[in-house]
C-alpha cells in the first residue's frame, strides 16, 4: 500500500534567507543567520552539526514554529507553495500533525504517561477529522506492524512506561505517520538509545519513510547515522550553512575544512599497552537491589595501573551497578573488591578518607554532576581542602593549575556551572576528580551526553592525563567507537554477566562471542549502504531475531 | 529541559574556550537591581507596603504620639483632635497602639516563622538524605501532628503551658513546621537523587555538609517563597489566638486583641475595629504580591 504516487522531484519545502533570533537577558541575538533549504517530495535531508549549531531551531522553523523566547525575524518558509512565516496560528495548526509532523528526541518525555499508546495515536487523526476512531485503530495496528513492533494488535493498549525506549520511539514515529504527512521532522530520534536498539529504530524509520514516500528532515549529530538515512546532507555551524551535497558525495569529498574535521572525529586511536601491576580487582561479585533479582552475577575483572579498562554493554546490563559496587554505594551480596591486593570494606561508610580519595568518579551528565549553585572555585577547591588540607593561596594556585590541566582559562574560576557549556562542565568534573590525586577514575558514560567534537576533546584530554599522571580508568560505555579509541582491555557485559573479556585487539577481531558480534555490528559506519547490508545479513542469519529480542528485554 | 537550554548555550561558547574572551560577569548586586527594575507594579506595591510596615515597627517609639499603655483620655473618644483614631475601651490612644502593635505582632510572627523554617527545613532535608526509617518515622510523626486541626491544637497546648510569648512562639513554630517539613522534604528529594549529591557522598562528606552546602542552596527559591506565605499564616494564627484571648496578653498592644477589645464599636456603626483588621489584611496582601513575583521569577517562565 503506497499512499501516494511517487512524485519525487517536485518541491515541497523551500526556505529562503531564514533568520531566527533568540532572547537572552533582554537582548535578541541571532541563532540562525540566513539559511536556505530546499526539500523535494520523498526526499530525506540530513541536518548535522555540533550542539548549538541551530539544527533543531531550523527543524522547528520548517513547521513555521519558533520556541518560546525565539522569533523568526526574516526570511520565508514555503511549504507546498504556502508561506508559513506570519501565517495565522489556527491555519498552521491545521497543517501540523496532518501534513507536517515532528518526532522528538526523547520519546519517553513526549508521551503522556497517563494515556494508552493507541489513545495518543488516535488523537491527531481525530482532531483533524481525517478518520473515525475505528479507522484510526486499524491504521495504528497497520503502522505498528510496518514498524515491526512486537504484538502490533495489542501493543497499543499499553501505557508508555510498559514498553522499552526503542519501542516507544517507533510508536512515536507511528504517531507522526498517522495522517500520512508530506513531511516529518526527526529531531535526533535515536540519540538517547543504545546501539542495538538504535539500529532497529533506524531500520524502521528508513523503511516506513520509503514506503510512504514521505519527505523528511533528519536532525542528528551522528555522522554515521545521517549517512544511513539521508539522500542529501547539510552541514551547519553557528547557524549558517557550511556546505550541502548528496550523501555519497559529501562523505567521499567534503569540501570545507570544518566538514573534514567532523569526518575525522572517529579517527582517535590509542595503541594497546600490556599491563602487569593490577590496581583493582573484582572477584566473584554478586549484587542485587532489594532481595529480588540478581543484577550482577559472578563478576571477575581487574584494572591495571595506568591503563584503561572499558566496560561495554547496552543499558540494563549492570555496568553502572558494578560501578556502584566498586565505589561502595551498593555493598555486594557476595564476592569482594580488592584495591592494591587489599580487600576494600564493602560499604562506603567503612572506607577511610584516603581510600575514598584514591578512587574518583566522573558522571554521564555533567549538568547534574555539578552543584548549580557552587562556583568552579568551590567545586574544585573542596576536594583539595577535604583530602589534602590545602587552603588559601596554596589552594587557589592548585585550582588554577588544575584548570590549566583541563585546558580551561583561569578566569573560569568564578563561574557557575550554568555559565559553562556541556564540554566545559565535563572538564570541570574531570578537574574535581583529579584534585584528589586519585589512582583510579571511574568514568560512567562521560561522553555520551556530548556531541562528537566535544566528546573527542574530552577523550583526548583523558588520554593525555593518563600519560602524564599514570592514572587508571574504568571506562563504562555503550559506544564502541569510544572503546576502540581509548581502551587497553575490554569487558563485555550482558544481563549482569561478563560474556567476554580480553585485550582490545583480541576482543575486536573475529571470532567474536555472539553478543559481542551483535554489539559490534550495530555500530553505524560511515557508509550509506551499511544499514541495508547489516539488516540483509541478519535477515539471512535468522530473521533479525537477536536484536529484536534484546530490544524488547 | 536543562539539556536543551545547555545546548543552546554551547553555540555562544566554543567547546575549548580556554582562550576566548569571556563576557563580563554580573555581580549579585547588579542582577538584583536589574530584577527590581523589571518588577511588576503589584510587586512594587507589595515591597513599598512591607517597607512602610518595617519602618513603623522599627521606629515605633519615635512615630507614636503617645506611649503604648498610657491612659491619655476618656474611653472610646471619637476620631479627630487630639486622638487621630480616637481612644480604646480604656482610654489609650488607638494610633499609638496600632503603631506599637506593628512592632509586636510582626516581630513575633517573624521569629515564629524563622524558627518553624529552621525546624521544618532541617528535618525535611534530613528525611530526604536519609531514606528508610529516619524518613519514615519523621514523616509519620508529622502526619500525626497535621491530622489535628492546627488552631484547636494550638489552643489546647497554650491552655496547658500558659500563654506566654515564648510558649506562643514555640508552639506555633512547631505546629507550623510540619508544613515546612513536607515542602522541604519534597523539593530536597528531587535534589538528593542528583549526581552531585552522590559525588559528595563518595567524597566522604558529612551529612550536615551535604544538607547545607549541596542541597540547601538548590531548594532556597521555593523555601523563600514559602517563607512569605507561611509568615502570613503565622501572622493570622497569632491574631486569631489573640482575638480568642490566648495569644499575646494585655496590656501588650497587638492587632488581634485590639480587634477583639474594640469589636463592640461595630454595633454603633464605628469602623475603628476594622483598622487593626485592615492592617493585618494589607500586610498579608503585600507579602503575597512579593511572593508571587518571586515565584514567577524563579520558576524561569518567560512571559
Amino acid at each position: 500500500m503506497t499512499a501516494k504516487p511517487n512524485s519525487a522531484g517536485d518541491r515541497l519545502l523551500e526556505i529562503r534567507g531564514l533568520r531566527i533570533e533568540g532572547q537572552s537577558e533582554d537582548r535578541w541575538h541571532q541563532i540562525v543567520k540566513g539559511v536556505d533549504l530546499d526539500l523535494n517530495r520523498g526526499e530525506v535531508l540530513g541536518l548535522i552539526g555540533e550542539s548549538g549549531a541551530g539544527k533543531s531551531t531550523i527543524g522547528l522553523a520548517a513547521m513555521g514554529y519558533a520556541r518560546p523566547g525565539c522569533r523568526i525575524s526574516a526570511g520565508s518558509v514555503k511549504f507546498d507553495g504556502l508561506e508559513l512565516v506570519g501565517l495565522a496560528e489556527a491555519k498552521k495548526r491545521t497543517l501540523w500533525g496532518s501534513r507536517i509532523s515532528y518526532v522528538a528526541q526523547s520519546a519517553a518525555a513526549s508521551f503522556n504517561p497517563a494515556h494508552r499508546l493507541i489513545e495518543q495515536f488516535s488523537e491527531v487523526p481525530l482532531e483533524h477529522k481525517v478518520m473515525g476512531a475505528d479507522e484510526a485503530k486499524t491504521r495504528a495496528i497497520d503502522l505498528f506492524r510496518r514498524l515491526r513492533l512486537p504484538n502490533p494488535e495489542t501493543i497499543g493498549m499499553r501505557y508508555p512506561h510498559q514498553v522499552s525506549g526503542g519501542q516507544l520511539q517507533r510508536a512515536m514515529t507511528a504517531m507522526a505517520m498517522s495522517c500520512t504527512p508530506d513531511l516529518i521532522i526527526f529531531d535526533e530520534p535515536t540519540t538517547a538509545l543504545d546501539v542495538t536498539t538504535q539500529i532497529e529504530v533506524l531500520a524502521a524509520i528508513k523503511n516506513i519513510v520509503r514506503q510512504f514516500n514521505t519527505a523528511a528532515i533528519y536532525i542528528t549529530h551522528d555522522l554515521a547515522v545521517v549517512a544511513q538515512m539521508a539522500d542529501r546532507i547539510m552541514v551547519l555551524r553557528y547557524g549558517e550553512t557550511v556546505e550541502e551535497a548528496p550523501t555519497a558525495e559529501m562523505l567521499a569529498h567534503p569540501k570545507q575544512a570544518y566538514t573534514r574535521t567532523l569526518w575525522a572525529v572517529r579517527s582517535l586511536h590509542k595503541p594497546e599497552e600490556p599491563a602487569d601491576d593490577m590496581l583493582l580487582r573484582v572477584e566473584g561479585v554478586e549484587a542485587s537491589y532489594g532481595n529480588s533479582i540478581k543484577v550482577l552475577d559472578g563478576i571477575d575483572l581487574a584494572v591495571p595501573r595506568g591503563r584503561t579498562v572499558a566496560l561495554v554493554g547496552e543499558s540494563g546490563s549492570g555496568k553502572s551497578t558494578l560501578a556502584r559496587v566498586i565505589t561502595g554505594l551498593l555493598p555486594p551480596s557476595k564476592g569482594q573488591v580488592l584495591f592494591e591486593g587489599k580487600p576494600l570494606p564493602p560499604a562506603l561508610k567503612q572506607r577511610s578518607k584516603d581510600m575514598l580519595r584514591r578512587m574518583q568518579m566522573i558522571y554521564q551528565m555533567p549538568d547534574t554532576a555539578l552543584n548549580p549553585r557552587r562556583r568552579v572555585r568551590d567545586i574544585i577547591g573542596r576536594p583539595l581542602r577535604h583530602y589534602l588540607g590545602l587552603r588559601g593561596a596554596v589552594q587557589e594556585k592548585r585550582i588554577v593549575e588544575l584548570l590549566e590541566m583541563i585546558e580551561l582559562d583561569h578566569r573560569f574560576i568564578d563561574r557557575l556551572p550554568g555559565e559553562l557549556s556541556g564540554g566545559q562542565k565535563q572538564r570541570v568534573c574531570i578537574a574535581r576528580a583529579l584534585a584528589a590525586k586519585p589512582d583510579l577514575i571511574i568514568c560512567d558514560e562521560v561522553t555520551s551526553a556530548l556531541d562528537q567534537i566535544v566528546a573527542e576533546g574530552i577523550l583526548k584530554l583523558l588520554l593525555r592525563l593518563q600519560k602524564e599522571l599514570n592514572v587508571s580508568y574504568l571506562y563504562i560505555t555503550h559506544d564502541l567507537a569510544t572503546v576502540k579509541a581509548i581502551a587497553d582491555w575490554i569487558v563485555v557485559m550482558h544481563q549482569g554477566r561478563i560474556v567476554q573479556q580480553g585485550p582490545k585487539q583480541a576482543v575486536l577481531t573475529p571470532p567474536h562471542h555472539a553478543y559481542t558480534e551483535l554489539l559490534l555490528s550495530s555500530v553505524p559506519e560511515m557508509d550509506p549502504a551499511w544499514l541495508d547490508g547489516v539488516l540483509a545479513r541478519r535477515g539471512a542469519a535468522g530473521g533479525g531475531a537477536p536484536a529484536e529480542a534484546s530490544a524488547a528485554s | 529541559m536543562t539539556l536543551l537550554q545547555d545546548n543552546s548555550r554551547e553555540g555562544a561558547m566554543p567547546a575549548v574556550a580556554g582562550t576566548t574572551a569571556l563576557p563580563p560577569r554580573r555581580s549579585w548586586r547588579e542582577s538584583l537591581l536589574r530584577d527590581m527594575k523589571h518588577a511588576p507594579l503589584s510587586a512594587w506595591f507589595g515591597m513599598a507596603v512591607i517597607a512602610a510596615y518595617v519602618v513603623v515597627a522599627v521606629f515605633a517609639p519615635l512615630l507614636a504620639p503617645y506611649a503604648e499603655n498610657e491612659l491619655v483620655g476618656a474611653q472610646y473618644e471619637p476620631w479627630g483632635d487630639p486622638f487621630f483614631f480616637g481612644t480604646d475601651q480604656l482610654g489609650r490612644d488607638l494610633l499609638s497602639r496600632l503603631i506599637y502593635g506593628a512592632r509586636n505582632t510582626i516581630g513575633i510572627a517573624l521569629m515564629t516563622t524563622a524558627l518553624s523554617f529552621t525546624i521544618g527545613g532541617m528535618l525535611g532535608m534530613l528525611a530526604a538524605v536519609l531514606p528508610g526509617w529516619v524518613d519514615q518515622s519523621l514523616s509519620r510523626f508529622v502526619d500525626v501532628l497535621m491530622a489535628i486541626p492546627q488552631l484547636i491544637f494550638a489552643l489546647v497546648l497554650l491552655s496547658i503551658f500558659g500563654s506566654s510569648i515564648i510558649n506562643l512562639i514555640l508552639i506555633i513554630a512547631v505546629l507550623d513546621s510540619t508544613r515546612v517539613f513536607r515542602l522541604t522534604r519534597a523539593v530536597a528529594l528531587n535534589i538528593a537523587v542528583l549526581d552531585f549529591v552522590e559525588a559528595a557522598k563518595l567524597q566522604g562528606e558529612k551529612l550536615t555538609w551535604i544538607m547545607i552546602r549541596e542541597i540547601l542552596p538548590n531548594i532556597l527559591p521555593p523555601l523563600v517563597a514559602e517563607f512569605g506565605l507561611r509568615f502570613c499564616f503565622v501572622f493570622l494564627t497569632i491574631s486569631a489566638l489573640s482575638f480568642l484571648g490566648l495569644g499575646i496578653q494585655p496590656p501588650t498592644a497587638d492587632w488581634g486583641s485590639m480587634l477583639r477589645e474594640n469589636s463592640t464599636l461595630i454595633n454603633y456603626g464605628d469602623v475603628t475595629p476594622l483598622l487593626p483588621a485592615g492592617a493585618i489584611a494589607l500586610l498579608t496582601v503585600a507579602v503575597n504580591f512579593v511572593v508571587d513575583w518571586f515565584l514567577h521569577k524563579t520558576s524561569g517562565l518567560k512571559d
